[in-house]
């Protein structure tokens, strides 16, 4: 919005003053070129919308891959108090737990270079991917229970998986609180048959070499060396997740006017945390959030039995590991530093990635000197990189860092400037292989419709609240 | 001919749309969004479907009844193409859905549409009609 006034605070910050019923003032991410970016975008006003809300701590921030999106702005964080605060459905999104998983393994480019093509066939024909599409796995109705309670170790009790991969999955792969008895009939009813699925859209699964090391001491720590195959999962909660964040916001828009909030954007319903809907909202959430690290899990197993049965290798062989397992589609209870005090909050992350520092409680025991993996895909064409939280994090964005690269171009734009191109063959000139189920979605998701990843990563870097460890580059892409 | 046409919107999609009537714009509403979802040449329109959809006011309205209407493709895989409003009142509506089910080998799905959201929602009365935009998250 090109009436909103930012102030620049340094060569990597912005101030969106606090201005009419405000709460708190906001702060965006972002250099030079991010920020010319940001005026032909309706995420500024979004920063300002979400500053309105009761109960908002310190500022209203936005992460340098911030782009318009309903409601919240996409790579917003904005944390609550748990008394005066207010959580909101849509301050989460409607894919509750999107996220990535990374995987290392023991090969390296030149074990595989000439198998790409055969995994990548073999990774899109089993496992489901696009709109539409339904999981290998069935679930009873007691057996979803079990996944919206127990997560990711549902899936590792099932046999989907080693005990390893839960101590690097973010909250252990099971979020605290879950109550299926808050999640409704139609959403249990969509997430019966979706588990396991990759889904449409941005979500990917891609093969990526490591091509860069930034920091030796953290890559190693997180066993990631320069040449290594990786692989990156980046999926959600399935229709699951969408039908309660729908839920709730039905919900809480009719109930609204009880609250006596005034909101900018009814996109922004809430409910106060201290009250009946607010906890069963968290309560219905965590289930959200339980079965996307279970999807995650599920998806993971199958590239590993896909990679071992294509190579014809032993499990041990391949070494495929899980570096970790992040979601930035969450609102999560954490402490924090306030005014001297540790106080505990509400933490929105909207299309945001933790990103603890090292010595944190809840990361991980073998990264724990290092700090939390934070990872950032970027587009198809460039690739990934792997992060880790730093201490200012936790001062300044509530143990947040940005998700992604950021859309700069919306989906009808880069489907019209893709007019008449091959996609595919583009990619593959560039060694990337893609195979998606719709010619549609590579073409909505074009490298040019996204901001340059490394812009994004390097804001995050130069400001101190994660440091670059690791740069991906693309092998192959599996989309839906 | 089409009813709708697609507006800009950086992450999701949104669509404006119009009818000569309110009863015309909530029609059209559902029929633009099903022809967003699945290419909609060939559908027959062999089976009926009621919904019913409240709302506070006619925004709110419109969103539920889209919700209702795109439940019908994401809960029981049912592809719309056709919708005659039954009754609309003030706060309620009653619409008659027809189409036939979901089939991966007959169906050419376009886009995965999540949910309806509130954010940009707008109902206006016009000289010639009715408008209104609404933003999908997909």
């Amino acid at each position: 919005m090109s009436e909103i006034k930012l102030e620049r605070i340094d060569d990597n910050r912005w101030l969106l003053p606090q201005t009419g019923k405000m709460k708190v003032p906001g702060i965006i991410y972002a250099n030079e070129k991010i920020y010319q970016l940001l005026k032909g975008d309706e995420s500024t006003k979004q920063v300002a919308n979400v500053a309105h809300l009761p109960g908002i701590v310190n500022y209203s921030l936005a992460m340098p891959d911030v782009h318009w999106g309903y409601g919240f702005p996409i790579g917003g964080v904005a944390a609550f108090d748990l008394e005066s605060g207010i959580v909101s459905p849509g301050g989460v999104g409607y894919d509750i737990n999107c996220g990535c998983r990374l995987m290392a393994t023991n090969l390296s480019f030149a074990d595989v270079k000439d198998r790409i093509g055969d995994l990548t066939t073999a990774l899109y024909q089993h496992i489901p991917s696009g709109v539409g599409s339904t999981g290998s796995v069935k679930l009873s109705g007691k057996d979803e229970k079990k996944v919206l309670e127990e997560g990711a170790k549902w899936a590792v009790k099932a046999g989907f998986g080693l005990m390893e991969d839960l101590e690097a999955t973010e909250d252990g792969g099971a979020m605290q609180g879950a109550d299926p008895g808050q999640v409704s009939a139609r959403a249990l009813e969509r997430g019966e048959q979706q588990l396991g699925t990759l889904g449409s859209g941005n979500h990917f699964l891609e093969i990526e070499v490591v091509q860069e090391i930034f920091d030796e001491a953290a890559a190693q720590a997180f066993g990631l060396r320069k040449g290594q195959i990786v692989v990156m999962i980046h999926s959600g909660s399935r229709g699951l997740g969408y039908q309660i964040c729908d839920d709730y916001l039905a919900l809480m828009v009719k109930h609204m006017q009880e609250t006596k909030i005034e909101l900018p954007d009814r996109q922004l319903a809430c409910a106060y945390l201290n009250t009946t809907r607010g906890r069963n909202y968290l309560a219905a959430m965590a289930c959200g959030a339980n079965y996307a690290w279970a999807n995650r899990q599920l998806l993971m197993h199958r590239t590993r039995e896909i990679f071992e049965k294509t190579l014809r290798m032993a499990p041990r062989e391949l070494g495929m590991r899980l570096v970790y397992d992040v979601c930035h589609n969450i609102a999560k209870i954490e402490n924090f530093k306030i005014q001297g005090k540790m106080t505990k909050l509400c933490v929105h992350r909207k299309g945001a990635t933790r990103a603890f520092p090292a010595g944190h409680e809840a990361v991980p025991v073998r990264y724990r000197s290092v700090g939390q993996p934070v990872l950032i895909p970027g587009d198809m064409g460039t690739g990934s990189y792997v992060l880790v939280g730093q201490e200012k994090a936790m001062e300044e964005t509530f143990g947040s860092a940005c998700h992604g690269a950021g859309r700069v171009m919306s989906r009808t734009q880069a489907t019209k400037v893709s007019q008449g191109r091959s996609i595919s063959r583009e990619l593959a000139d560039q060694g990337v292989l893609v195979m998606a189920s719709s010619k549609g979605t590579l073409r909505e998701e074009i490298p040019e419709a996204y901001k340059d990843v490394q812009d994004v990563v390097q804001v995050m870097h130069d400001s101190g609240i994660a440091k670059k460890v690791a740069k991906l580059k693309s092998l192959a892409c599996i989309k839906g | 001919m089409k009813t709708y046409k697609l507006i800009d919107h950086t992450a999701d999609i949104g669509i404006e749309f119009w009818g000569k009537t309110k009863k015309d714009l909530f029609e059209n509403a559902v029929e633009a969004m099903f022809d967003l979802i699945v290419d909609l040449t060939g559908i027959n329109n062999v089976n009926v479907k009621v919904v019913t959809a409240k709302g506070a006011d006619a925004e709110d309205l419109l969103v539920n009844f889209l919700r209702e209407a795109l439940y019908l493709f994401n809960g029981k895989k049912w592809i719309i193409k056709q919708c005659k409003l039954l009754e609309m009142k003030s706060g309620q509506i009653v619409a008659q859905l027809q189409g036939e089910p979901y089939d991966s080998d007959k169906h050419q799905l376009k886009t995965e549409i999540k949910a309806v959201t509130y954010h940009g929602l707008s109902i206006e009365k016009k000289a010639q009609g009715w408008k209104a935009k609404v933003i999908f998250d997909v």
